[in-house]
């Protein structure tokens, strides 16, 4: 623990409370955030993640222990205090008529201006810059309402960086995006972090573009486990095979990827390299083909421009596209 | 604020003086409006000292009345409609309609009770005040109690939930005295749910004025509160909004316009959910620095008009101000909402 953490947890336990019980869904919760740093918090559906979010944020009262924002106890820090240190993304998706991108940025000027709200010259200046560094600039007068729902998550994240917090805390803020917006909004976390010196908590279902995006990983496994560390190290120690793969499913360390479970029927070779042999290689173990080295006694493949060519033990076949390949491997699965 | 907007609002306020001066000229009788301006600044001729009475005396409280509580009313839906993030909550979301209701219907309907039976026979200033004092203690009981349960509820849709079942267990009761009152007592009960401005004399409005003038006030400098809830409580919470409070408070200031309008005028049900509608529609905006003063405005000139064709002018009938509120104002409504495309239907 360096002194610099801008989030600490000491023994932090987080769940639910009743009028008479305490549910922890997440104990002894000790972890810290240093300036600039870009955390991924992975686990399973429904394990914790968001109410260790919520408690970080102050949304929800931790059962026990504290979290600490800045080396001060977060419970001692007033409302518009947090609001001008801590942002806040979450995944819902926010509904709001007639308000342009501009207004639902300003919005984030909440904490740093008075009772009335006007906002200054400085204001605008930051919101300026807010609405740039999201990439938002050409959003910035359009009808909020109108906008896709991944420009919609990136002006929510403009109106938390008007806040000009230290940290910003982001509950899958991916969950409704399409792939490319996925891929743009972690690259954009990762800028933040690495450009404006902002600490970056985010919680992501996408394991594959943490563990490429992340400085560090915060793994909660089945159990309530929680393993943190660069994500090399996390993929070393095996907890991210232990806490995701599933009867049908494994994880390759060596790619950083899940793969399905493959090879109950038997061996296959591809012939050559290049896009084609990939592809087909893709198709063979979609049919349930473990594709290796050369075997002499399983299925080998050749594709090349004319379409692909297989040869067995027993029979020959040739076809032009790989529909027909899967057709044909099904068949043969089947025979 | 835009060009554009300014100039909106400058039309408004421009319509409410018109509709204010020719509130005061029309009636039973009509006043020249030259006339109306002489008897407002004082410089009026002697020779007609009745334009005098009829304009300072009844015209101008009752013209007055009706701007503050369309006024109140417009802020109070606003707010409503804002904090429960619903098109369809207004003033009485938490029952104080229903519970104003109960404390008049004790009072009209109730038979073998003291004040109550000397009721009939003293009409006039006296009877007016207690319904109003009835009113207001029926509505506050109602409006401390769903405000007692609702510090316990997180979930706002809750606790509009709540104030519904509240306003309909009320109203049950309501019902039941209704049901078992006398002919002619019902007349006074319905006079009461008609709605009118006339009620409120100027000694009357002394008090009505400041209560729903404060009210107003406070709520329009509520606007930096009630834009960060545009984004949902959560949201708001995390902009540094206490949002506990600023729920209980708008809850509070909200009910208690909605209770005093109700308990001088009656239960007005159309303007408090209409007005925002018609101003978010007219403004293409959810922005409150724009539509708080849009809606006091608005709020102000609907409830004139409304006012003005209640007393069809130039003969001696009456019409029931709900029914002419509803009336004029639902197919206005409804047009705006389809024009603009934004507005509540969209959500």
């Amino acid at each position: 623990m360096t002194p610099d953490a801008v989030l600490r947890t000491r023994d932090l336990a987080v769940g639910y409370r009743t009028r008479r019980t305490r549910k922890a869904v997440l104990e002894r919760v000790n972890v810290s955030v240093r300036a600039g740093e870009l955390v991924c918090l992975l686990g399973p559906n429904g394990i914790g993640k968001s109410t260790l979010l919520r408690t970080l944020a102050r949304m929800q009262a931790p059962l026990w222990g504290t979290v600490e924002l800045d080396g001060g106890d977060l419970t001692a820090i007033s409302h518009a205090e947090l609001a001008r240190r801590l942002g806040v993304v979450l995944t819902e998706r926010v509904s709001v008529e007639a308000l342009t991108v501009r207004r639902i940025v300003e919005l984030g000027r909440y904490p740093h201006s008075g009772w009335f709200g006007t906002i200054g010259a400085g204001d605008r200046r930051v919101v300026d810059w807010a609405i740039a560094a999201v990439g938002a600039g050409h959003l910035a007068d359009r009808d909020f309402s109108r906008l896709s729902d991944g420009e919609r998550q990136r002006v929510m994240i403009a109106r938390a960086l008007a806040q000009q917090p230290v940290l910003l805390v982001l509950d899958e803020p991916t969950a409704f995006l399409d792939v490319p917006s996925r891929v743009e909004m972690m690259a954009l976390l990762r800028q933040l972090s690495r450009t404006g010196g902002l600490s970056v908590v985010v919680s992501t279902h996408d394991l594959e573009l943490a563990l490429r995006t992340a400085d560090l990983v915060w793994l909660v496994k089945p159990g309530g486990e929680l393993v943190t560390g660069a994500p090399e190290d996390v993929v070393l120690s095996g907890a991210i095979a232990e806490a995701f793969e599933g009867r049908q499913i494994r994880f390759h360390p060596d790619q950083c990827a899940f793969r399905l479970l493959t090879g109950e029927h038997g061996l296959a070779c591809v012939d050559g390299g290049g896009l084609r042999a990939s592809l087909a290689k893709a198709v063979l173990e979609r049919q349930g083909f473990a594709v290796g080295a050369a075997s002499t006694d399983g299925v080998s493949v050749r594709v090349d421009e004319s379409g692909w060519h297989v040869s067995t033990l027993n029979e020959r076949a040739a076809g032009s596209d790989f529909a027909s390949l899967a057709a044909y491997l099904r068949t043969r699965r089947a025979g | 604020m835009k060009g554009r907007e300014a100039v909106l609002l400058a039309a408004l306020i421009a319509l409410l003086v018109g509709v204010f001066l020719l509130s005061l000229a029309l009636g039973s009788t009509s006043v020249p409006l030259g006339r109306v301006v002489g008897a407002l600044t004082g410089g009026v001729a002697a020779d007609r000292p009745a334009d005098f009475v009829i304009v300072r005396t009844i015209r101008l409280p009752r013209s007055v009345t009706a701007m503050l509580a369309g006024a109140a009313l417009g802020i109070a839906g606003l707010q409503m409609q804002t904090l429960f993030r619903n098109p369809l909550a207004d003033p009485f979301a938490l029952g104080v309609s229903s519970g104003a209701s109960l404390g008049v219907a004790l009072v009209v309907l109730g038979s073998g009770y003291g004040p109550a039976a000397a009721f009939g026979t003293a009409m006039g200033l006296r009877g007016d005040a207690l319904v109003t004092v009835a009113a207001i203690a029926g509505a506050a009981a109602v409006l401390a109690l769903v405000l007692a349960v609702s510090t316990r509820i997180a979930n706002p849709t809750t606790v509009l939930i709540l104030g519904l079942m509240f306003g309909y267990a009320v109203s049950a009761v309501v019902t039941v005295l209704v049901g078992a009152s006398q002919p002619e007592r019902l007349q006074q009960w319905a006079q009461w749910g008609f709605g009118s401005f006339s009620g409120v004399t100027s000694p009357r409005l002394a008090l009505f004025g400041p209560l729903t003038g404060a009210g107003v006030l406070i709520a329009s400098i509520s606007t930096k509160q009630l834009n960060a809830l545009l984004l949902g409580e959560r949201y708001a919470q995390s902009m540094g909004l206490s949002v506990r409070r600023a729920r209980w408070l708008t809850m509070l200031g909200a009910s208690v316009l909605g209770a005093v309008v109700t308990a001088f005028c009656g239960p007005i049900s159309f303007l408090g959910i209409a007005v925002p509608h018609l101003c978010r529609g007219l403004f293409g905006t959810s922005d409150h620095r724009l539509l708080v003063p849009a809606v006091v405005v608005m709020g102000a000139a609907v409830a004139l008009v409304a006012q003005i064709v209640s007393l069809l002018p130039g003969s001696a009938g009456v019409l029931p101000l709900n029914a002419v509120t509803s009336l004029m104002g639902a197919p206005v409504v409804v047009a705006v909402l389809l024009r603009s495309r934004r507005g509540a239907l969209a959500q």
